[in-house]
C-alpha cells in the first residue's frame, strides 16, 4: 500500500527540491535520503511489519519462559540473594549464584509472573531503584570473587511511579550500567523477552549481548511510541515496524553480538527445548571469554559500545 | 453548576490563551511578559518570579565561558536515518527542519573553553533541537568530549536539556546510554573529573546515563529531573502526585543533587570546582 506514507514523502520531495535559498551539500544530501526512504518504502512488504509484529507478540506471550523458568533448567545449587542492602528487596529483579556449565556464576534477570497475585508481587517485571541497586550488589560480589555474571532481560521497562523517581530510578540505571562498565569478570546478557529501554539496559552492558529468536529490544514500547509520534496507541504495530526492536534487526545495527534460536513456534511451546538452546549459546559466550584479563575484558566491552552509533 | 463555571474562569484568568499559543518570552509562571534583550539582560531568568527560561546552547557557552575561549569540535557531525524512520513526517525532515530553525547541527555543541581562566571541556544540550534527544551524534559528541576532557586532564562540564533518548533512532538512541556510560567510565578512569548542570528538563535516557554519573551534580531551579515524566506516571500508576514531583527541589530533598543554583551563580560555582579539582596538590 504506497498510500498516505508515500504521498507525504513525494509531497516533501518535491518541497525540498524546490527550495535552492538553502541550498548547499547538506540539502542534496536530505533529497537523496528521501529519495532512498521513497525506494525502500515501495520494496519493503506489508510482510516485514506482520513480521516484526509476530515477536512483540511472542516476546511478551503469556507462557514464554520466564527468568526462574531458566534458572531451574540451567543452574544446579542456585541460591537466590534478597534485599539491596539500602532499603528494600524488589522482586522485579531475581539474582543469585548457582552452578552453570561447571563453574559458579552470579545470574541476575527481571522477573514476571503469570497469575494475578505473582504478577503484583513482581510488578510486571519493572523493578524500581532498589531492583537495580540489588543487581549492582550482587555484580559487584560476584566481582569480588571471579564469577562470570550471566543476565536475562526481560522488562518492560523500569516502573514509572512516583517513589521509584523519588528513590533515583534515572540515577539506578545509570550507576547499574556503570558498575557493568567496571566489573572485571565476563559478562553475558541474553534478552529473552522483551527489552524494554532503560530498564533492560540497565542490565545489559555486557561482553556477550545475545537476543533470543522472538525477544525484542527497544528504546520505547510500540504502544508509547505510537501515543507520542502518531499520537495515537493503537498505532502500535506501525511503529514497531517503523523502529524495528526484533532481533534480526538488531543484529544488522550491530546492538546485539547474537541471535538465540528457539524452538519452532517459540519459546514457550516447549521451555525445556528453548532452556537447552540458551544454555548452549550462554556456554559458547563464557567459554569465548574465558581467560581474557581483567583490564582487557573491561577495554573491549567499553570499545564495542563506544562505538554504537551511525553518523555522518 | 454555575459556581464551578466561575472556578474555571478564576482558574484561566493567567492561562495561556485559548489556542495554547503562549508568546515565548511571557512567563509561565506569573506572566510578566519580556522583550528580547530584557530577557538576554537576564540571562532568560523572569526578574519577576525567578522563572528559569530555557537556555539555548550557544547563549550558555557564551555565558560560561571566558570571551574568545571557547574552541568547537565535533561541528560537523550530523544524524543518519538509519531506520528510515517515518512517523507523520520523515525524520530526515525533522532533522532538516531543526537544523534550519536552530542553527545548530545536532542537539549537543561542545569544545574547549575556559572558566574563569581554569581550562575544561564543555558539552552543552540545547533543547531547541527537537527536544535535546539523545541520538547516535549526540552519543557520539559525549564521548569524543570525555576523551578530549582526559587526554588534556580537564574536568569536563556537561550542561543537560533532554527528552530523553532520540526515539527515531530506535535501539541505536537507547544504545547511547551504555555508550556514553563507557566513555565517562573511561574519563574517570583517566583521573579526570565529570561536573554536570542539570537545565530543564532533564530526562529519561540521559539522566538514566551520563548526566547521573557526575563527580558532582547541580541543578537550576524548577527543572524538571525525572526518569518518567509527570505526565506519564499519573498516567500509568493513576498516583497522586506531589505538588513539586520530580522538580529540582525534590531531587535535591532525595539526595540526588549536589546544589540547586540560580543561573547567575552557575559560573561562579563552576570555577570554584574547576580550582578545587585543578589544584588538588
Amino acid at each position: 500500500m504506497p498510500g498516505e506514507a508515500e504521498l507525504r514523502l513525494r509531497e516533501r520531495l518535491a518541497r525540498l527540491k524546490s527550495l535552492p535559498l538553502l541550498g548547499g551539500a547538506r540539502l542534496s544530501g536530505e533529497v537523496e535520503r528521501l529519495e532512498r526512504q521513497l525506494e525502500r518504502l515501495a520494496a519493503e512488504p506489508e510482510a516485514d511489519a506482520d513480521e516484526i509484529w509476530r515477536s512483540v507478540e511472542l516476546a511478551r506471550h503469556a507462557d514464554r519462559p520466564y527468568t526462574l523458568d531458566y534458572v531451574d533448567r540451567l543452574l544446579d545449587d542456585f541460591v537466590e540473594l534478597h534485599g539491596d542492602r539500602g532499603r528494600a528487596d524488589d522482586a522485579a529483579i531475581v539474582g543469585g549464584l548457582g552452578r552453570f556449565a561447571g563453574r559458579t556464576v552470579a545470574l541476575l534477570g527481571h522477573q514476571k509472573a503469570r497469575d494475578i497475585g505473582e504478577r503484583m508481587k513482581r510488578n510486571f517485571g519493572m523493578a524500581y531503584p532498589e531492583g537495580y541497586r540489588k543487581a549492582m550488589r550482587v555484580m559487584e560480589l560476584a566481582d569480588r570473587h571471579g564469577f562470570p555474571v550471566v543476565t536475562l532481560v526481560d522488562t518492560p521497562g523500569a516502573y514509572p511511579g512516583v517513589a521509584a523517581e523519588q528513590h533515583g530510578q534515572g540515577g539506578a540505571i545509570a550507576r547499574s550500567q556503570a558498575v557493568m562498565a567496571r566489573l572485571g569478570v565476563p559478562t553475558v546478557s541474553c534478552i529473552i523477552g522483551e527489552g524494554g529501554s532503560g530498564g533492560a539496559v540497565a542490565l545489559a552492558l555486557a561482553d556477550r549481548v545475545l537476543m533470543q529468536e522472538n525477544a525484542i529490544y527497544s528504546v520505547i514500547t510500540p504502544e508509547g511510541c505510537a501515543a507520542i509520534l502518531w499520537r495515537d496507541a493503537s498505532a502500535a504495530k506501525k511503529a514497531a515496524a517503523a523502529f524495528k526492536p526484533d532481533a534480526a534487526h538488531c543484529l544488522e545495527l550491530g546492538v546485539i553480538d547474537a541471535i538465540v534460536p528457539e524452538p519452532e513456534g517459540g519459546a514457550q511451546t516447549d521451555p525445556d527445548a528453548a532452556a537447552t538452546l540458551l544454555a548452549e549459546s550462554l556456554g559458547e559466550a563464557l567459554e569465548e571469554l574465558d581467560g581474557v584479563p581483567a583490564d582487557e575484558l573491561r577495554r573491549r566491552r567499553r570499545a564495542k559500545f563506544r562505538a554504537i552509533g551511525v553518523f555522518a | 453548576m454555575s459556581t464551578s463555571r466561575i472556578d474555571v474562569e478564576i482558574e484561566h484568568k493567567h492561562a495561556p490563551p485559548p489556542d495554547g499559543k503562549r508568546h515565548p518570552n511571557t512567563c509561565p509562571k506569573c506572566a510578566s511578559h519580556y522583550r528580547d534583550d530584557e530577557l538576554e539582560e537576564s540571562l532568560w531568568v523572569c526578574p519577576h518570579c525567578g522563572h528559569h527560561f530555557p537556555m539555548r546552547a550557544r547563549a550558555r557557552i557564551a555565558h560560561l565561558a571566558d570571551e574568545g575561549s571557547f574552541v568547537e569540535s565535533a561541528a560537523d557531525l550530523r544524524s543518519e536515518d538509519p531506520l528510515g524512520f517515518f512517523d507523520l513526517r520523515p525524520y530526515t525532515e525533522r532533522l532538516a527542519e531543526a537544523e534550519v530553525s536552530t542553527g545548530l547541527g545536532e542537539a549537543m555543541v561542545t569544545g574547549e573553553a575556559a572558566i574563569d581562566q581554569r581550562p575544561c571541556e564543555l558539552a552543552v544540550m540545547d533543547f531547541a533541537f527537537l527536544g535535546g534527544s539523545m541520538g547516535s551524534v549526540v552519543g557520539e559528541k559525549l564521548s569524543r568530549a570525555c576523551d578530549a576532557a582526559a587526554e588534556r586532564s580537564v574536568p569536563l562540564v556537561a550542561v543537560t536539556a533532554s527528552g530523553g533518548a532520540r526515539m527515531q533512532e530506535g535501539i541505536l538512541s537507547l544504545m547511547q546510554m551504555p555508550k556514553t556510560v563507557c566513555a565517562v567510565e573511561d574519563l574517570h578512569d583517566a583521573g579526570a573529573a565529570l561536573f554536570v548542570v542539570m537545565a530543564h528538563p532533564t530526562t529519561a535516557g540521559v539522566l538514566a546515563s551520563f548526566a547521573s554519573l557526575a563527580d558532582v551534580t547541580v541543578a537550576e531551579p524548577g527543572a524538571l529531573i525525572a526518569f518518567t515524566g509527570p505526565r506519564v506516571v499519573q498516567q500509568t500508576t493513576r498516583e497522586k502526585l506531589p505538588d513539586d514531583f520530580a522538580l529540582s527541589e525534590q531531587n535535591l530533598r532525595f539526595g540526588h543533587l549536589d546544589a540547586i543554583l540560580p543561573r547567575r551563580e552557575l559560573r561562579p560555582y563552576l570555577a570554584r570546582l574547576l580550582r578545587l579539582f585543578g589544584d588538588a596538590r
